[in-house]
């Protein structure tokens, strides 16, 4: 396929061009630097619109797919392509970074260092949810880390140098056998068919059929573990999490925008595209492993959360969290629940995206965090006030806004789940879960109260103005998306339906009875069945003229159900 | 027995004469230049690096070829390992001047020596001979004693020279050693003496045989720094002047590794013995570098030490091939070699920074605001440091996703997930260097830097580009390896047995005891092709 604009290539080139010609800028011209940057993101921020508006949603399989052979002894390609489960993250990158480039507009530090590695960043993280190549996702997924570790280590707070080692080597850990897993795949596939190959969907098409795995004994859980520890480092899940609060808390303000809205959600995101088609039988049987540690960290996260003294750790904890209900819900293994957790990892890049842009804004103006040193902002500050109550609303979940949708999602996808008793999930774990909904009340009111609430105790406050209209604007766009996704879900989670359905039916059908990438007559018809299709209509949807044969039901909320003959 | 005049195939020596006649020629400008000018002579061994290079891309892919009955000896892997050699060589040379320069130490002899060094390295790699082996390691070696003691006046540089010297030669004395005893079984000192051991019908042969594999083994672990061998190794790269340092660092572990890897191959028949012993290495060697480097507070030391570990992580795919000569080439251990060459070189080029008039300081906070002062300097460095960590996409990350791939190939996932731990290990002291550089202002420390010399510009930009876009050129050098360490001779050129003793006694004669086959008779000819 060619390149051009709308294309998943250019998008990832923009910033990555976008990159390099900002290095060559001489520091002097900060502005111009600046204007650049917000150039090349507001134009990769388009290209991906242009993207989202070519993406068909009436599949499951990958869309504007375009390949090409990289390293072909080892059988690494180039191969990039969107489905429903990407499609939004895609879009949340680009965004997210379009935005933080805006508020960067603050760092005088060095900026065209910085504002490279941001556009750097943006570029392998928009390469992580296209890659189809393992390598080349592994590539991508690394490749965050360095701009990430820079941004943190020369923009940081006090205590930077601890927290981007912490964070560099904590995810570099975990990730090196996430590597070591992929070549074994790539191996495993080797012996199998002869040809060496990482790309997912070859090997997702064996794994469907049940010969990838056939005899290989604990090979499939461990390199399921292989795989999933370095995306649970990444989420991250309890007890691997410890390394987020001083990653956030010493990052700059747009890093830890970025940080929490999309790099925590590279986690998410590979467990619903490695973890889950890749090893069915080693994912159903973790599920009740990896649920306990996702309800243990939205209730740790949210009590931790709640005695910290510094409101931007305060927010990372909540993000360990938040975190614990996307992984709780993609992990109930049902429809509803893995629409949830997939939905609300938009909400929470935008809802903690907002909040760190917010107590950025703060901090730029006070240059501190403390809870001790802040109260009364409310009277100094009522636009800010304002603002910050919508997002924290947002973030705590109340009905109308995106975190409510995501959430009860989420919770009743584990709900239905347990309540089946299917793999091996207990009851308890939901209401668990749903404690934590309201810690979350808790700890953000609390925070809420504490800063905008009571007498001014600092004289510092005093002198302060509220947000400029610029800011103003910069917030109402994530405001604009809170609503958006509270008030008219479908828009967001319509795109994701069959993707999801796919996933899942990935996980949990027989072998041979599995959506494959591959099988372009595999698809998802609007009931949820997974149906064989002659041929498609124009607009992409199943044309049942023509006949149709259904595979396997759609078990929407269990998979106890027995599979059906075709009808 | 007619004795035939070995034919000499001169395309095969033509890169190793070049790079020792260039440094003959060096040397004789070296005696007659200006005072103190040293351009002539870089600009004449840098040619001649260049005209050594250029050779030795006309033989890749060429046919496997042994001549002068099989002294000298090319194949794929001989012909890449020596354009490493060469490349690396040229690589030093760049950034070697104006350093020197800084350190007072502007030697001209310092090119002549290297480029000696370098051919000796040559043929090292390039023979089936063992004893074309010994002196190639020696002339790699002699060259590299000199080399080390260069500052002279500095304490720690004399110490290292001296500490080399004695501890090489006895290494030197081990590998010799080794070899005397293979000869003494099989009665050549062609490659071939393991296979021909295995055909004689007396057990004792297979355990001399061993023995002598054993003995080499210690030698040539010595100039690989396998632990436990490494201890000079610390010492030895943080007391040299740092361009010798990176010479040697990366020269001197491609040619220790080509003749292992010789070595190792010939000694095919042993693999049962070896294989357990050299696995036990490589886990040690690893993990004692990257947790000795952990703690130290000079930067040579540091990268010593690390030198050290990737020596492990070398050995691994080493092994892996090893394991499955047939399936394994050894793409991925020549693709390791040159990125760790380069990132390595990279490393000390700038490290090397830290010297100015006369004075240098090679601790990790002597690099503190070279970040505020020489960004591109800074930047280099810290790319090279993400190489060596295995960082995508940098040329590092490929080289160990490759050994890896052969470790599991091979089916050695000990070795594999044993080096992915290491991996993680590395990370705190590349880190602590980075930090130094980036982060750290110590204003106890004079943080005077040298200024960039065009050659190290050439030489920081070159590594730092290099290992950026390995991810583009790996296809390519991939395909360049493949036949590596999987060529072998067919026609049966390959060499005759050596000892004219053996062939020429006859039969009725009483032989020497080594040679006595049991039972009176001749001891079967030694032959190519069983």
């Amino acid at each position: 396929m060619t390149g051009g604009i709308g294309t998943i290539t250019s998008t990832i080139l923009i910033p990555f061009i976008g990159a390099l010609l900002v290095l060559m800028v001489p520091e002097e011209f900060k502005k111009a630097i600046k204007w650049m940057t917000l150039v090349v993101t507001g134009g990769a921020f388009l290209a991906s619109l242009a993207v989202l508006n070519v993406f068909n949603q009436n599949t499951f399989h990958f869309q504007m797919v375009e390949a090409a052979p990289w390293i072909p002894q080892w059988g690494i390609q180039y191969k990039v392509g969107l489905d429903g489960v990407s499609i939004w993250l895609f879009v949340l990158t680009t965004l997210l970074t379009f935005l933080s480039a805006i508020f960067s507009f603050y760092i005088d530090k060095r900026p065209k260092v910085y504002f490279s590695m941001l556009l750097f960043l943006e570029a392998a993280m928009l390469g992580v949810f296209v890659a189809m190549d393992m390598i080349l996702f592994y590539t991508f997924f690394e490749a965050t880390l360095i701009p990430m570790a820079v941004m943190i280590f020369v923009w940081g707070g006090s205590n930077r140098n601890y927290a981007a080692i912490k964070f560099f080597i904590y995810t570099f850990a975990a990730s090196i056998f996430l590597l070591l897993g992929m070549i074994a795949m790539a191996k495993h596939h080797e012996a199998l068919t002869g040809v060496m190959t990482f790309d997912i969907t070859a090997i997702q098409a064996l794994v469907a059929s049940g010969k990838f795995w056939e005899g290989t004994g604990s090979m499939q859980a461990i390199l399921f573990w292989a795989f999933t520890l370095a995306l649970i480092v990444k989420c991250p899940m309890f007890p691997f999490h410890t390394w987020l609060p001083d990653a956030h808390t010493e990052a700059p303000t747009a890093g830890s925008m970025i940080l929490a809205g999309v790099l925590l959600k590279m986690g998410t995101y590979g467990m619903l595209r490695f973890s889950l088609p890749l090893f069915p039988e080693a994912a159903m049987q973790a599920t009740p492993i990896i649920m306990w540690l996702a309800v243990v960290g939205i209730l740790y996260g949210a009590i931790v959360a709640t005695v910290q003294p510094d409101v931007k750790r305060l927010v990372a904890y909540s993000s360990v969290a938040h975190m614990g209900f996307v992984v709780f819900g993609i992990f109930s293994l049902n429809q509803m629940g893995m629409m949830g957790g997939a939905y609300q990892q938009l909400n929470h890049g935008i809802s903690t995206g907002a909040l760190f842009l917010l107590i950025g804004l703060l901090y730029e103006r006070t240059h501190t965090r403390e809870f001790a040193k802040m109260g009364g902002l409310k009277a100094q500050m009522p636009i800010y006030s304002a603002l910050f109550l919508l997002v924290m609303l947002s973030s705590v979940g109340l009905p109308g806004m995106n975190g409510f949708v995501g959430e009860f999602l989420a919770l009743a996808g584990g709900f239905y789940s347990a309540a089946a008793g299917s793999f091996g999930l207990n009851i308890v774990m939901p209401f668990l879960a749903g404690i934590g909904v309201i810690l979350a009340a808790v700890y953000l009111l609390w925070m809420f109260q504490k800063v905008f609430y009571g007498p001014i105790t600092n004289p510092d406050l005093l002198r302060l103005k509220d947000l400029k209209p610029w800011e103003i604007g910069l917030v109402g766009v994530f405001i604009l998306f809170i609503f958006w996704g509270g008030l008219y879900p479908n828009t967001f989670l319509k795109p994701m339906e069959k993707s999801i359905a796919a996933a899942r039916m990935m996980t949990i059908n027989e072998p041979g009875l599995r959506p494959t990438w591959t099988e372009a007559r595999h698809e998802i018809d609007d009931d949820g069945h997974l149906v064989e299709i002659t041929t498609r209509k124009s607009d992409g949807t199943i044309d049942e003229t023509a006949g149709i044969r259904r595979i396997s039901d759609n078990r929407l909320y269990t998979a106890i159900i027995p599979p059906k003959e075709s009808r | 027995m007619n004795y035939v005049i070995p034919t000499i195939d001169w395309s095969v020596l033509m890169p190793t004469l070049i790079v020792a006649v260039t440094g003959i020629v060096a040397l004789l400008i070296e005696m007659a230049r200006p005072k103190q000018n040293n351009n002539l002579i870089i600009g004449v061994s840098l040619a001649g690096l260049l005209l050594g290079f250029w050779s030795l891309v006309g033989q890749l892919g060429q046919p496997v070829t042994s001549t002068m009955s099989g002294l000298v000896y090319r194949d794929q892997f001989a012909v890449l390992t020596q354009m490493m050699i060469v490349g690396v060589t040229f690589l030093c040379f760049l950034f070697s001047e104006a350093y020197l320069r800084q350190k007072r130490i502007a030697f001209g002899e310092f090119y002549p020596l290297a480029m000696w060094s370098a051919s000796g390295a040559m043929i090292m790699v390039g023979t089936e001979s063992l004893l074309m082996l010994f002196i190639g390691l020696e002339v790699l070696s002699i060259s590299l004693y000199c080399l080390a003691g260069m500052a002279r006046g500095e304490q720690r540089s004399e110490e290292s020279a001296l500490k080399y010297f004695l501890l090489g030669s006895f290494a030197s004395a081990f590998l010799l050693y080794g070899i005397a005893w293979a000869y003494g079984a099989s009665g050549s000192i062609s490659l071939d003496a393991f296979r021909i051991i295995q055909d004689l019908p007396d057990t004792a042969y297979p355990t001399m045989g061993l023995f002598a594999l054993g003995l080499m083994l210690i030698g040539l672990g010595f100039k690989t720094s396998l632990v436990p061998f490494h201890q000079w190794t610390p010492d030895v790269y943080q007391g040299a002047p740092t361009n010798v340092t990176a010479f040697m660092g990366a020269v001197s572990k491609i040619a220790a590794f080509g003749a292992l890897y010789r070595i190792l191959d010939a000694a095919a028949p042993y693999q049962a013995a070896y294989m357990p012993v050299l696995t036990v290495i490589a886990i040690l060697t690893m993990t004692v570098g990257n947790l000795a480097a952990l703690v130290q507070k000079d930067v040579k030391r540091a990268l010593g030490y690390s030198g050290v570990a990737h020596a492990g992580y070398i050995l691994v795919g080493l092994l892996a091939h090893l394991k499955m000569p047939d399936k394994i080439s050894l793409t991925a251990v020549i693709f390791y070699l040159i990125s760790y060459s380069v990132m390595t070189v990279g490393a000390f080029a700038i490290v090397g920074l830290t010297a100015k008039a006369g004075k240098e300081g090679t601790r990790t906070q002597d690099l503190n605001g070279l970040w505020k002062t020489q960004p591109l300097a800074a930047v280099a460095l810290f790319v090279c440091l993400i190489s060596l960590i295995g960082v995508p996409p940098t040329a590092g990350f490929w080289g160990k996703a490759f050994i890896f791939g052969d470790a599991l190939t091979a089916g050695l996932t000990t070795l594999a997930i044993a080096l992915a731990i290491n991996s993680v290990i590395s990370t705190f002291y590349y880190w602590q260097i980075a930090k130094a550089a980036f982060v750290d202002e110590n204003i106890a420390v004079q943080n005077d830097f040298a200024p960039m010399s065009g050659g190290l510009k050439a030489t920081a930009v070159f590594s730092m580009v290099g290992v950026l876009v390995a991810a583009f050129v790996a296809s390519p050098l991939l395909t360049l390896g493949q036949t590596a360490g999987m060529d072998r001779v067919e026609t049966g050129t390959k060499m005759q047995v050596l000892d004219p003793r053996v062939d020429q006694i006859p039969d009725d004669m009483p032989r020497p005891s080594g040679f006595a086959a049991p039972g009176g008779g001749p001891p079967p000819p030694a032959q190519e092709g069983e």
